[in-house]
């Protein structure tokens, strides 16, 4: 992708970039192999216990069984069905408010003072008086995390919206534009890329307490299963449980660095380098 | 003044509280006046529950946010400086970053058991992610012409890396320990949930479980109270350590 002017074509210049591509293709997970053979050695060399690091292999055995007998499919389902409802309520709830804080007094009033106290807050903190209040169901679970996920949205939006050239607004406001039509097609387009920040921060937040959750309340969903493991020392179980979660996780972040490369390919940063 | 009248609707919230429950609008259970929570903080604090608890969780917090600021800082600017190390630690970066790092809860319990340890080592690998990028970020975009005017005057790498790299990856790392900083709270709080003997989030399960509900009321605003005003201090000394940047820019 990044030579794109016009490089010769020879066979011998084709098998030189393909060798320095599929060199770099492995260093990539070079060291990710690396890591994973160390574990599998360092496992078996006796100089752990199978409690203290069960081999790979057996971690990955176990996975296998999880996901013969259903119950990874079950548990899977559940931590993402929590986490993407609680994002989605908190990504909209989220760009209702901020948007609702840039265009009336009184929304700004009210919720100013509650998001620059609620956002650095460890909102956790409150899961018991949760509990108290919802139970131990989904409806608690779904709660705590649009409680935690809502906030950066909020702040991104507002900064988003605020930010907004006003050259923009002011040549759409000549050319006669209706306000819901400046909302629609000027200011919300212009503050996506902002908008889609404060969504990338707010889903793996949505993961973690999908899981912290489920690991406090018990119950099904691969947090639940961790921590029923846990308490019946299984180790093994404990570690497929980190390895199940670390793939949802990585999963759903790439998924959404993805979809803002789509939802943003008219802006200039889809050119930048990517960091992501 | 001004604060008074930027603040009221906390003050309204608060009064909405009160009344609700006084007038018996919600269960006392679920929400016990206002009122009746901060006479069990002031019970808290005068028989020393609350400050022998959040002196430990402040302990864990820092031990383990402090070793991940160095660490992290460490690594994130070996990797933007020396090409190998990135090549080798980026790609575990990688896939680590996005694991909801509540799911080594635990693990570290197994690996360090249920005191101090295993919530030190938790903060430790979650904090230090963040931290890690920032200062990868930033390092990385030093700008390349005060690198070459520093080795033109003859600066060893070394000093180069302290008097160059490491002042112009200030403000991305602050911003990854920022994050890091919030990070420690939910981490702190949701290990000695599920498994402490001592602690902020072991005394409010403690006293839920009780169902002394106001004293339980009375912690989480502590805890609440502690991550606003954490992030506040650490936005003013942000602040005061950037000041050269602002006088420059």
């Amino acid at each position: 992708m990044s030579n794109t002017d016009a490089p010769p074509n020879g066979w011998p210049e084709k098998a030189a970039r393909l060798s320095v591509r599929l060199f770099w293709a492995f260093a990539r997970v070079f060291s990710i192999l690396l890591l994973l053979v160390a574990w599998e050695v360092f496992a078996r060399s006796g100089a752990v216990t199978t409690f203290q690091l069960p081999a790979l292999s057996k971690v990955l055995a176990r996975i296998w069984d999880d996901a013969v007998s259903g119950d990874l499919a079950i548990n899977t389902v559940l931590t993402l069905y929590r986490a993407i409802v609680g994002f989605l309520i908190a990504g909209i709830g989220g760009v209702l408010i901020g948007t609702a804080m840039t265009r009336l007094k009184l929304a700004d009033w009210f919720f100013d003072p509650l998001v620059s106290i609620g956002f650095p807050m460890p909102k956790i903190a409150f899961l018991p008086v949760i509990i108290l209040w919802l139970g131990v169901f989904d409806v608690s679970k779904i709660t705590m995390i649009v409680f935690d996920a809502i906030f950066p949205v909020i702040a991104a939006t507002v900064v988003g919206i605020r930010s907004v050239e006003r050259e923009l607004l002011w040549s759409a406001r000549n050319m006669g534009a209706k306000e819901s039509e400046i909302l629609w097609q000027i200011v919300l387009p212009a503050a996506l890329p902002q908008i889609m920040t404060g969504l990338q921060v707010a889903l793996p937040l949505s993961l973690i307490v999908a899981v912290v959750t489920e690991m406090l309340m018990g119950g099904y969903g691969l947090g639940g299963a961790m921590i029923t493991a846990s308490r019946f020392a299984n180790s093994i179980g404990v570690f497929a449980g980190i390895v199940e979660i670390a793939v949802v996780g990585y999963v759903l972040v790439k998924a959404m660095a993805l979809t803002r490369r789509r939802l943003l390919i008219w802006h200039q940063e889809a050119h930048d380098p990517s960091t992501a | 003044m001004k604060t008074l009248i930027r603040y009221s609707p906390l003050i309204i919230l608060a009064l909405a509280w009160e009344i609700s429950s006084r007038l018996g609008l919600v269960s006392e259970l679920a929400l016990p006046p206002l009122s009746d929570v901060i006479r069990a903080w002031i019970a808290l604090i005068k028989d020393g529950e609350l400050v022998s608890n959040g002196l430990a969780s402040i302990y864990r917090a820092a031990a383990g946010l402090g070793l991940a600021i160095v660490v992290g800082g460490l690594i994130g600017i070996a990797m933007a400086w020396f090409r190998p190390v990135n090549v080798l630690i980026a790609p575990i970066v990688e896939i680590f970053y996005p694991l909801p790092k509540s799911a080594l809860i635990p693990v570290t319990v197994i690996w360090l058991g249920f005191g101090d340890g295993s919530k030190i080592l938790l903060i430790f690998l979650g904090c230090m992610l963040p931290v890690t990028i920032g200062a990868f970020n930033g390092a990385r975009a030093a700008e390349q012409h005060l690198v070459w005017s520093a080795r033109s005057m003859g600066a060893s790498r070394l000093r180069m890396m302290w008097d160059v790299v490491v002042p112009s990856a200030m403000p991305e790392l602050l911003n990854g320990v920022r994050t890091a900083l919030a990070l420690s709270f939910i981490l702190l709080v949701s290990s000695e949930l599920i498994v402490a003997q001592k602690g902020f989030g072991y005394l409010i399960g403690f006293l839920g479980a009780n169902g002394t509900y106001d004293a339980m009321y009375a912690v989480v605003l502590t805890v609440a109270f502690l991550g606003f005003a954490a992030d506040r201090a650490y936005m003013l000394i942000t602040r005061r350590v950037l000041a050269w940047r602002e006088a420059t820019a």
